[in-house]
């Protein structure tokens, strides 16, 4: 697989959607120590469209999610090198505010990580660090994060209660229900529904749709039906490459590279 | 593909919204480098603790180390006040350190081995967590009590029975007739050692309790799967996979003793003529600094700096071979 | 199968193992019982009111208590625990939290293993030279001081240990809300933790609150009601070391008593700190 086909495909897929990119990957390589985890990814991610990122395990969907609030910078050893750019800054320079990007660029992780404390603070915590708001402004953006995270009329009349009290699909609406509360423009979701029951899995990608109108979504999934269900464009990553890249439902009907089909009809991986 | 295009009601929406975030931001940074470094200093100060450590009892201890040199460690006479200069050697305190130390160990190790044994291969699980925190409670008792409880219960019930008893058994046999030579007494190397022995016995428990948890549980169903009994599956697998742990430990130990002061200095009888019975009184470098520091000046006092810089140094060595030990056993079972 | 001779002795020479462990196990219980039975024993015919409202009285005569020596320890210690607790929770939080993968924190985590076993009369040597002779005489503060320095190596490691537990997946989900890492540390670590912290620092203070050698020559101690912590200050470890030697009745009566209140106050602070500690790593 050519650098330069991928190019070509991104750029075919730009102009067929249309939307503006609102994240701009551009020749990203990755680095755990000496060995090389992505080798040169290039790929949008549209505004107010959600991409899929999918393929097998080690491939490197999550290091690419990582690199796009960098995350990674949290371990030493780690690092990234090409550019990233979100509305044109390039979120790779070393002198950018860290906080600031995570603030803009929200994340939802694997397993539901409720903060230990209550189901209000868990949403107003993050939303203090930033904001200065009234007592009755804070509920109401409580009130708001949890009825867009479809979690305010499970919790209402607990809202002091802990929320690790919560089941397990509720504690990831929380997870993204605080994600929200802080505003981000960016959301990215490291397979969020991998530690959930079918029920909770479609309820949260019931909100993942609703959430795309404002927001642009990445999210990395290991089940094919659920990329499927829920994106609009998938980058299929093969062994810390982009193998292929571009509108969910074509990818699905007519993969244009061979591996990319070999996986998606469930072949390996 | 990768020209931004955004709509410039968008792009001064986010400039707006980035600027209230920034302006808050700068307030809180201030406090986040600020808790770094309270937080890197607080690191450094641990290090810092140690130099310091070293360095005061090196200053404390110089006008001994330039009088006497070498001959301190090779000297058993120790008069402060002897005419007209001071005579101080300090091989009595460095004697009666490593060998109630040693006796101690002697004692404290197989007792101590064999209750972590009881605990994880016999104890009822019931039973395992009173047992268990009962042993660290001993642990927990503070040194001047195991003083007390030596010098007015454990040393007359050894003078009275114990000692007696050994040292007309030993009466008859060279060698071991001086080692365990009377009169008994109520202040002795032995007693130090017996109480030093149960104050430490709680660690090596602790400590082998850990190591034998690193045992892989297959590897003890597999010996008992052909058939082993328990003393074979603990003699042969989980004693030699555990080694460098127990090692580690027994070391851990013995840096506790060398330096245990309090319950010594009551019950050891602080003489520092070297004898070659156990029975007879002794001292320690601790119980030595302990019971003389207070009333001590000029080269006195600096001669027991250096003494507390020789203990320091021993625990140190002791300690760290422990810690080594104790290190690789942790990487070993984090593979 | 029973019959062969070979494993009957097989057998018999693990019960016969077995058996000395489980006389291992009842030699170390037995010394618990005795010496917390000596204690009962003599400490408690002297537990009146007055043990905690009169001062320490003079040699020869009757009464008296201990009030003195137990305010002096309890400053102390407090004093001790004020200045070293938050030292050792600092340093912790600086080896779990930001350097956690350098070099530099398997030195610190070696050397504060040893300091944690150091002697502690070698801590009272390094307080006198550094702080008694150049205060120009023995003071509470010293004391509190050499209290302090036992008790950073405790508070530390327990720090690290207890803040090494806490998931990373939710600093990273702190940090993905674009928290600071002093907030993601102070407000989702620390709370992550907090139990195991409070275990710490009270079996830090249950460790220094019957130490003995260091405050031989550092706090001294003294027969007075003594507050000021400039001069010597009376505490219950050195007034019962003093008084159980001597001859008066009086006083070795209350130094057993002493020895009583001491004892079941750091085995209570002990026993309490497992306990909070072993609910904290249950929930």
């Amino acid at each position: 697989m050519s650098q330069v086909s991928t190019a070509e495909q991104i750029e075919a897929g730009a102009s067929a959607f249309g939307p503006h990119v609102r994240v701009a990957i551009k020749n990203l390589d990755f680095f755990y120590g000496t060995s090389q985890a992505l080798r040169a990814i290039s790929l949008p991610l549209y505004a107010n469209k959600v991409t899929a990122f999918i393929g097998p395990s080690g491939c490197g969907k999550s290091t690419l999610l990582r690199v796009l609030n960098r995350m990674y910078d949290l371990y030493p050893n780690q690092r990234a090198e090409g550019e990233v750019l979100l509305d044109g800054e390039n979120i790779l320079a070393p002198d950018l505010d860290l906080n600031l990007l995570r603030a803009r660029v929200g994340m939802v992780f694997q397993k539901p990580t409720p903060f230990p404390m209550s189901i209000y603070d868990n949403i107003a915590f993050g939303v203090r660090l930033y904001e200065k708001l009234s007592r009755s402004e804070m509920d109401e953006r409580v009130e708001q994060s949890l009825t867009r995270a479809a979690l305010w009329k499970e919790v209402k009349d607990k809202l002091t209660a802990s929320g690790l009290s919560l089941s397990g699909g509720q504690q990831q609406r929380l997870c993204i229900a605080r994600t929200v509360a802080v505003k981000p423009e960016v959301i990215l979701f490291d397979e969020p529904c991998s530690a959930l029951d079918p029920i909770s899995t479609a309820r949260i990608e019931e909100l993942i749709d609703e959430l795309k109108h404002d927001y642009t979504i990445a999210i990395v999934t290991h089940n094919m039906q659920q990329a499927s269900r829920v994106s609009d464009t998938t980058a299929f990553m093969y062994l810390g490459e982009l193998m292929e890249f571009g509108k969910t439902n074509e990818m699905f009907t007519r993969p244009q590279n061979p591996k990319t089909q070999d996986y998606i009809t469930g072949r390996f991986g | 593909m990768s020209e931004v295009v955004l709509s410039e009601q968008t792009r001064t929406k986010l400039a707006a919204n980035a600027d209230a975030r920034v302006g808050h931001l700068r307030r809180l940074l201030a406090g986040d480098a600020a808790f770094y470094w309270a937080c890197r200093i607080a690191a450094y100060s641990v290090l810092l603790l140690l130099g310091g450590i070293i360095v005061s009892l090196i200053v404390g201890a110089w006008p001994a180390i330039k009088t006497f040199g070498y001959h301190f460690l090779t000297t058993q006479r120790w008069a402060p006040s002897a005419r007209p200069e001071p005579i101080l050697g300090g091989l009595g305190p460095i004697y009666g350190t490593l060998v109630s130390s040693a006796i101690a160990m002697l004692i404290a190790v197989p007792v101590g081995l064999g209750i972590a044994i009881f605990l994880t291969e016999l104890c009822p699980p019931r039973l395992r967590r009173p047992i268990g925190m009962a042993i660290e409670l001993l642990a927990g008792i503070p040194s001047i009590i195991y003083g007390m409880w030596g010098f007015f219960v454990l040393g007359p019930f050894l003078a009275d029975t114990f000692q007696p008893w050994v040292i007309s058994a030993f009466a008859g046999i060279p060698v071991l007739r001086d080692v365990f030579a009377g009169p008994a007494s109520n202040l002795s190397l032995f007693n130090a050692s017996l109480i030093l022995a149960i104050m430490v016995l709680p660690f090596i428990t602790a400590i082998a309790k850990d190591v034998f948890a690193t045992v892989p549980p297959v590897l003890k169903e597999a010996a008992y799967g052909l058939g082993c009994t328990t003393w074979e599956v603990v003699g042969n697998v989980v004693l030699p996979y555990t080694r460098v742990g127990v090692i580690g430990g027994g070391m851990l130990a013995l840096g506790r003793a060398l330096g245990e002061t309090m319950a010594v200095t009551f019950i050891i009888g602080n003489s520092f003529p070297i004898k070659a019975s156990i029975f007879a009184p002794a001292t320690t470098i601790s119980s030595a600094i302990a019971s003389e520091f207070a009333e001590s000046d000029g080269l006195h006092q600096s001669s027991l700096i250096l003494l507390g810089l020789l203990l320091f140094v021993l625990t140190f060595c002791v300690l760290s071979v422990a810690r080594l030990m104790l290190m690789r056993l942790e990487t070993k079972a984090g593979k | 199968m029973n019959d062969n001779p070979f494993y009957t002795v097989r057998k018999r020479k693990s019960t016969i193992w077995m058996t000395l462990c489980l006389a291992a196990t009842v030699f170390g219980l037995a010394w618990l019982v005795m010496i917390l039975a000596t204690l009962l024993w003599n400490g408690v015919a002297g537990l009146k009111p007055s043990v905690f409202l009169q001062s320490t009285p003079p040699p020869g005569s009757q009464g008296g208590g201990l009030a003195n020596a137990i305010v002096g320890s309890v400053m102390m210690t407090f004093i001790g625990v004020a200045i070293g607790a938050p030292i050792g929770l600092l340093a912790g939080t600086y080896m779990a939290e930001y350097g956690r993968y350098q070099k530099l924190t398997t030195i610190i985590r070696f050397i504060n293993d040893i300091l944690l076993s150091a002697p502690s009369i070698i801590i009272g040597l390094f307080v006198y030279t550094t702080v008694v002779v150049p205060m120009g005489g023995f003071s509470g503060l010293a004391g509190a001081l050499a209290l302090a320095v036992i008790v950073i190596p405790v508070v530390v490691r327990t720090t690290e240990d207890m803040l090494l537990l806490v998931p990373n997946p939710i600093r990273e989900a702190a940090s993905a809300l674009g928290f600071p890492r002093s907030h993601v540390i102070r407000h989702i670590s620390y709370r992550a933790a907090r139990t195991g912290l409070v275990t710490g620092i009270l079996l830090a203070v249950a460790r220094v609150s019957g130490e003995t050698a260091p405050l031989l020559f550092t706090a001294l101690s003294n027969q007075f009601w003594s507050v000021d912590l400039t001069k010597t200050v009376a505490n219950l470890p050195v007034t019962i070391n003093n008084f159980i030697n001597s001859a008066d009745g009086n006083w070795k009566q209350l130094a057993w008593t002493g020895a009583l209140l001491i004892t079941s106050a750091v085995l209570g602070l002990s026993i309490a700190a497992r306990s909070i500690g072993g609910k904290g790593s249950k929930s």
